[in-house]
């Protein structure tokens, strides 16, 4: 794969959220604020970082991309279909029956999804298992766990980071969508995680901390995660739920809606006047 | 009517008293076979010991992992190995698997037909003085309404044994039920075994006993008393697979003696009762009566005496088949 400029990077992120947009609102019901928010972590995954082919998706010396909070799919199936594992127009069946793109990720359903999702706080072990997988098999594969920060209010992702760390699993990138919110409301009002940083690198991860909006950060995590022959990694990425469309930003009502034709016309003319230039979101 | 069914081999009679250990047999068999298949990974939630994995853990050093208390990141991780082309077993007390991780094993395995093993032993009452919040009474309810789940219950060691090989043979997630306690060993190495196909132990006419697991001693106990004091002529069969149900077997052991009794150690209520309820009802419904745990929780005790506190024995099948016969005869 040919090396892309950031400033292609973006335009990619871009055309990406154009087609989240177009794919919620033509199935009527989805997540519409963490896939937009993830939109540039999983642009610098599928078009820079990750060791794959989209024409062989069983190579088995490719990364894996574990998404563990599978409601973002969205993102996913778009990344994929841009990355050539299968067509564009297929986007439009997402949600619909008889679907290759189920409403939460299903195991094998469509080329490149590595896992079943859905039901929070099972990915990262999920992650972990073909982390020990491949160090079993000899490969030094990186995989990729994406988790929200919502899901670590359930313990079974403590139970995967004391298990990670217990066997050092130092092919294993947990990247976070550290967005703050969560259906009922933000996260740092209901039941806060404060410092996330520093209660996983307790669990003796080493942990990063970038704009997840900023693709030369994003890059530059995940080669420093690869590069940590010692353990684990986590990286928590800032995200604005909802980036990209101004009336969707930081707004918990958008976790789990889907736009509506007036408002998908509204967000797609947004996105196109960006003219790709996404404003990195000021760490506080 | 005649009955025709073949009958399995095995080794029982009045003065039975030889015991085996289903875990003990399962500890010993999945070492053998990683012998010789180096895709086994050992899981274990901090039960290595008791569950007889011991000896795996021993041999096979690199390939088994101490998950600690957490069944739950147990069955993602096992997804995941399965994931990665391995063959994973996890192994705990059945309460906990597939109690504690139930909706880890539907998400992350059942929904996506992961190749994975799961090996509880100390299932029912006869895991004795822990008590109730230790005695899986509901894990075949728990692990039968899965689709893609196949389901085990050994009666004796030497079949714990073969039904190891035979899970690891089988491409697709298993639920293998164990027991702590040793029990009356029933079959011998030449007993056949083969997923969903249950067995005809005792060949009779006047009603069918079905059982599974350990409890099948009791069983064939009740099926001589009935014949040598009562003479009635039970038919005993072992329903080792729960999911897939021998429905074959079942509707013919329905036809042939036009009542039923079934026998175990679990609740009643959506057990392996109801399982052949489910398939008579739909095909060939006869009287049915069922030995089990009344909807209640254990206690602690020794195995022997909850077992016969609970009225899961000889005197409770007797009481069971009479009652049967006497509405198959009204009806």
């Amino acid at each position: 794969m040919e090396v892309k400029s950031v400033e292609e990077l973006y335009q990619i992120s871009n055309h990406l959220r154009q087609l989240v947009i177009t794919m919620l609102e033509n199935a009527g019901s989805g997540h519409s604020a963490g896939s937009l928010g993830m939109a540039d972590v999983f642009t610098a995954l599928y078009f820079n970082i990750l060791k794959h082919n989209p024409k062989k998706p069983h190579w088995k010396d490719r990364d894996r991309v574990i998404l563990s909070n599978g409601h973002i799919c969205p993102i996913l199936y778009a990344s994929l279909a841009h990355s050539g594992y299968f067509e564009e127009k297929e986007l439009l069946t997402f949600r619909k029956i008889n679907s290759r793109l189920q409403g939460h990720p299903h195991y094998q359903s469509v080329p490149g999804v590595e896992n079943t999702s859905g039901s929070l706080g099972q990915g990262l072990s999920q992650a972990i298992g073909i982390a020990l997988s491949l160090r079993l098999n000899g490969k030094n594969n990186q995989v990729y766990a994406l988790l929200s920060d919502g899901e670590h209010q359930e313990g079974q992702t403590w139970e995967g980071y004391l298990f990670a760390n217990a066997q050092k699993l130092a092919n294993l990138t947990v990247l976070i969508d550290r967005n703050n919110i969560q259906i009922d409301g933000l996260v740092e009002n209901l039941v806060p995680l404060n410092d996330l940083k520093r209660k996983i690198a307790e669990f003796g991860w080493q942990v990063l901390e970038i704009d997840g909006h900023n693709m030369e950060q994003i890059i530059a995590a995940c080669q420093q995660a690869e590069s940590n022959q010692v353990g684990p990694t986590a990286i928590i990425c800032q995200t604005i739920p909802g980036k990209g469309v101004d009336f969707m930003e930081s707004l918990p009502a958008w976790h789990g809606k889907p736009p509506d034709e007036k408002q998908a016309q509204l967000a797609l003319k947004q996105l196109r006047s960006l003219n790709n230039k996404i404003t990195c979101h000021q760490l506080s | 009517m005649i009955n025709t069914t073949k009958i399995e081999k095995i080794n029982f009679s009045p003065t039975a008293s030889t015991l085996d250990s289903t875990r003990e047999e399962f500890g010993k068999a999945i070492a053998q076979i990683a012998q010789s298949n180096d895709q086994i990974i050992g899981l274990s939630a901090d039960l290595t010991e008791s569950t007889k994995m011991s000896l795996f853990a021993q041999k096979f050093k690199n390939r088994f992992f101490h998950l600690g208390v957490a069944e739950q990141n147990m069955i993602g991780v096992a997804a995941g190995l399965a994931l990665g082309g391995k063959i994973p077993v996890c192994t705990s007390y059945a309460i906990f698997q597939p109690g504690r991780c139930w909706e880890q094993i539907r998400q992350s395995i059942c929904y996506s037909n992961l190749n994975v093993k799961m090996v509880s032993t100390h299932a029912g009452l006869s895991v004795g003085p822990d008590g109730a919040s230790h005695q899986a009474l509901e894990d075949l309810a728990l692990t039968r309404v899965l689709p893609n789940l196949t389901v085990i219950s050994p009666c004796d060691g030497n079949q714990a044994r073969k039904a190891t090989f035979a899970m690891i043979e089988h491409q697709g997630p298993v639920y293998l039920r164990l027991t702590r306690e040793p029990a009356l060993s029933v079959t011998t190495s030449e007993t056949s075994f083969e997923i969903g196909k249950g067995q005809v132990f005792r060949v009779g006419s006047d009603v069918t006993i079905i059982s599974h697991g350990t409890m099948i001693g009791t069983a064939l106990q009740a099926a001589l008393i009935l014949e040598e004091q009562m003479n009635i002529s039970a038919q005993v069969i072992n329903l080792h697979t729960i999911k897939p149900i021998d429905q074959e077997l079942l509707v013919q052991a329905a036809k042939t003696t036009q009542a039923i009794v079934t026998l175990e150690e679990h609740q009643i209520m959506a057990g392996v009762g109801s399982a052949v309820a489910e398939c008579l009802a739909t095909n060939y419904p006869v009287p049915i009566e069922m030995v089990g745990m009344k909807d209640q929780f254990g206690q602690s005790g020794k195995a022997h005496e909850l077992i016969d506190y609970y009225g899961l024995t000889v005197e409770g099948v007797i009481k069971a088949v009479k009652k049967v016969i006497k509405r198959k005869n009204h009806s």
